[in-house]
């Protein structure tokens, strides 16, 4: 049977502080004791949450202005000599550097993390140019890259721990927007594991990031249809959880998955992908209609590009009619 | 002479110049053997890049970098990466001629399962010091190297050999500016300047000039050299390890396909070659290969 997280059963609120913030913040907490612990900026520190280490630990602290793939590449050749390099900048300018996280990072196995904020249309007025609906894609299909999507700042603070901890490249994503509050400290992140946030029978909703909290709105949205919708945070796009994927299905019977990011090749991808090699079920994508984005307000924008709780709880009655056994 | 020499046995014999230079000599020319070998082995690969940088590998290898040895296997030591990535046929040949490799392994360039890959990957080979292929990617991976050193009070030095079209990625120029404003010191760039690239001569794909005067403006300390000329490449090197406060750049001017007739100075020779047996047996002869050193690198057994 299902578990459910204790740590959450329900939305705490706002905290006022972004994903960025939180990571910025978790970044001066979890480095005092991690001296191989340095981080690179390329003239945005103010903005990806990094202004925090620079003022704790300037030492350790390297500026590289506006120069991503030189950056991305040299963060490769820090770690090579035992460091535990942190690339921060915006989503949109990891896609510059892609290639040298392929190469001189994933493909040499560096201990680099790639920590991106303004990630998805939750960047909102800068446009569709900042607007990063690509990210999760690219680097998920880099071989031996983690890609981690935290959706609160409790959850970012612990991700940050664990991705210094754990050995390898890894992708994450912050955020730009004041983020809803979910968990209490008593939650456990861990890299590759998802958790039920609230369970159900008829559908599961699996949301990573900004979409988390919109999902277990539109559980609360069907629960008045009547629909019981189990809620899956899903933090760790690649590995996947497929186990808990694969109760899911078996479990409710289909699946809506919910991103911020193009439909295509992130998370609703990973799970398609997992799910189709287990038990496979009807699947309902909601994020970005492989477009781009434009300027706007971020839930102007989540309204326009259907990433809200009503149009998640549309989708998820769309998949539950997919159900075989339902078409009559 | 047995051009095969032990880094340390090569390194005893500083202090009599004029034998020093005779070996490293000896040395660039068993890199080109070996490089042109296997080459002919793989049916593909790049070897006018590898003949024109032969040189300054038997000396970065030979006496600039210090390595582990037998007596000192825990030193601290230098990187040197290869961001020309496409000459890995002579990264290969100058370990083997140093006795870092084996020449018979030197020999399985670009074979399914070989550690001599068709450009230089770390996890195969460590003294790789990174994997690079893609150009203006291992120049950052040395800042980075230089950066993280510095920052750990470490006293290793950090070279990287570039090839002269690569200077057209702009990752390089970022780079060019991010060690000159950190003043890595440490970090020493080697141009192979032979003046071709993959389809034509530089001037004609994207000029470079006037290369010296770019550098000098991105903050470098620069050199110029003749990259075929011993002692002036250990002159430079030693010039580099002097400089303090700013990190060098030694512009390299070089023949491409160096010491084969045939090749130098021609574009067809960048890469993706096949030799015929005729074609091996005339670049060896020109490389002063013994008949007997012709036979074991033709027929592979090294």
């Amino acid at each position: 049977m299902a578990v459910v997280e204790k740590a959450a059963p329900h939305l705490i609120g706002t905290s006022g502080d972004s994903l960025r913030e939180a990571f910025g913040k978790a970044l001066v907490e979890w480095s005092r004791e991690r001296p191989n612990v340095v981080v690179l900026d390329a003239d945005i520190a103010g903005g990806t949450g990094a202004h925090h280490f620079r003022k704790a630990q300037p030492h350790r602290f390297f500026q590289f202005g506006i120069a991503e793939q030189n950056m991305m590449a040299a963060a490769g050749g820090m770690a090579a000599t035992g460091l535990i390099p942190v690339v921060t900048t915006f989503a949109v300018f990891c896609l510059r550097a892609v290639e040298q996280a392929r190469l001189s990072i994933a493909y040499a196995k560096r201990n680099v993390k790639i920590v991106a904020s303004h990630p998805g249309i939750d960047t909102g007025p800068d446009g569709g140019s900042a607007q990063a609906l690509e990210d999760m894609a690219a680097f998920r299909a880099i071989p031996g890259m983690t890609v981690i999507s935290p959706a609160d700042a409790e959850e970012m603070r612990q991700a940050t721990r664990a991705i210094l901890d754990f050995d390898g490249p890894v992708y994450m994503r912050t955020g730009r927007s004041p983020s809803a509050r979910l968990f209490n400290p008593a939650h456990k992140f861990e890299i590759g594991k998802g958790q039920i946030l609230r369970d159900g029978r008829d559908v599961t909703i699996v949301a990573c990031g900004v979409e988390v909290a919109r999902a277990l709105e539109a559980a609360e949205l069907l629960a008045v249809s009547k629909v019981s919708a189990r809620v899956v945070n899903m933090p760790t796009i690649k590995p996947i959880d497929a186990q808990l994927l694969a109760e899911a299905s078996a479990e409710t019977g289909c699946i809506v998955t919910a991103e911020d990011h193009n439909i295509h090749g992130g998370l609703g991808g990973a799970v398609a992908e997992a799910i189709a090699q287990t038990y496979p079920c009807p699947i309902e994508f909601v994020g970005v209609r492989d477009q781009f984005g434009q300027s706007g307000e971020p839930e102007e924008l989540a309204e326009h590009y259907g990433l809200t709780a009503p149009h998640i709880a549309a989708a998820a009655q769309r998949a539950i009619a997919r159900k075989i056994g339902s078409r009559q | 002479m047995n051009a095969t020499l032990q880094v340390a046995q090569l390194k005893q014999t500083i202090g009599s110049p004029a034998p020093h230079i005779a070996q490293l000599e000896a040395v660039a020319a068993e890199i080109r053997r070996i490089a042109i070998a296997a080459i002919y082995h793989a049916t593909s690969g790049h070897p006018g890049g590898s003949l024109s940088c032969a040189d300054i590998l038997a000396v970065l290898y030979g006496t600039v970098l210090n390595l582990p040895t037998s007596d000192n296997p825990d030193v601290d030591r230098d990187r040197f990466v290869l961001s020309k990535g496409h000459a890995a046929p002579a990264l290969y040949a100058t370990w083997a001629a140093y006795g870092l490799m084996s020449q018979a392994e030197a020999l399985t360039l670009r074979k399914l399962g070989s550690r001599a890959q068709g450009h230089p990957h770390v996890l195969d080979c460590p003294l790789a010091e990174s994997s690079t292929g893609s150009l203006g990617q291992g120049f950052s991976v040395a800042i980075g190297m230089a950066m993280g050193l510095r920052l750990q009070v470490r006293s290793p030095r950090v070279y990287a050999l570039l090839g002269d079209g690569e200077l057209q990625e702009g990752e390089v120029w970022e780079g060019a500016m991010c060690a000159a404003h950190h003043g890595l010191s440490n970090l020493c760039a080697v141009i192979d300047y032979n003046k071709l690239q993959s389809d034509d001569r530089n001037a004609a794909i994207m000029g470079l000039e006037p290369l010296a005067q770019k550098w000098r403006a991105f903050g470098w300390n620069t050199l110029e050299i003749n990259g075929h000329d011993i002692p002036g490449i250990l002159a430079a090197f030693d010039t580099a390890k002097n400089e303090l406060s700013l990190p060098t750049v030694i512009i390299a001017h070089t023949t491409k396909g160096k010491g084969v007739g045939y090749m130098e100075d021609q574009p067809l020779w960048h890469g993706s070659v096949k030799l015929t047996p005729e074609q091996v047996q005339q670049a060896l002869t020109a490389l002063g290969t013994e008949t007997s050193k012709i036979e074991s690198l033709i027929n592979g057994r090294g």
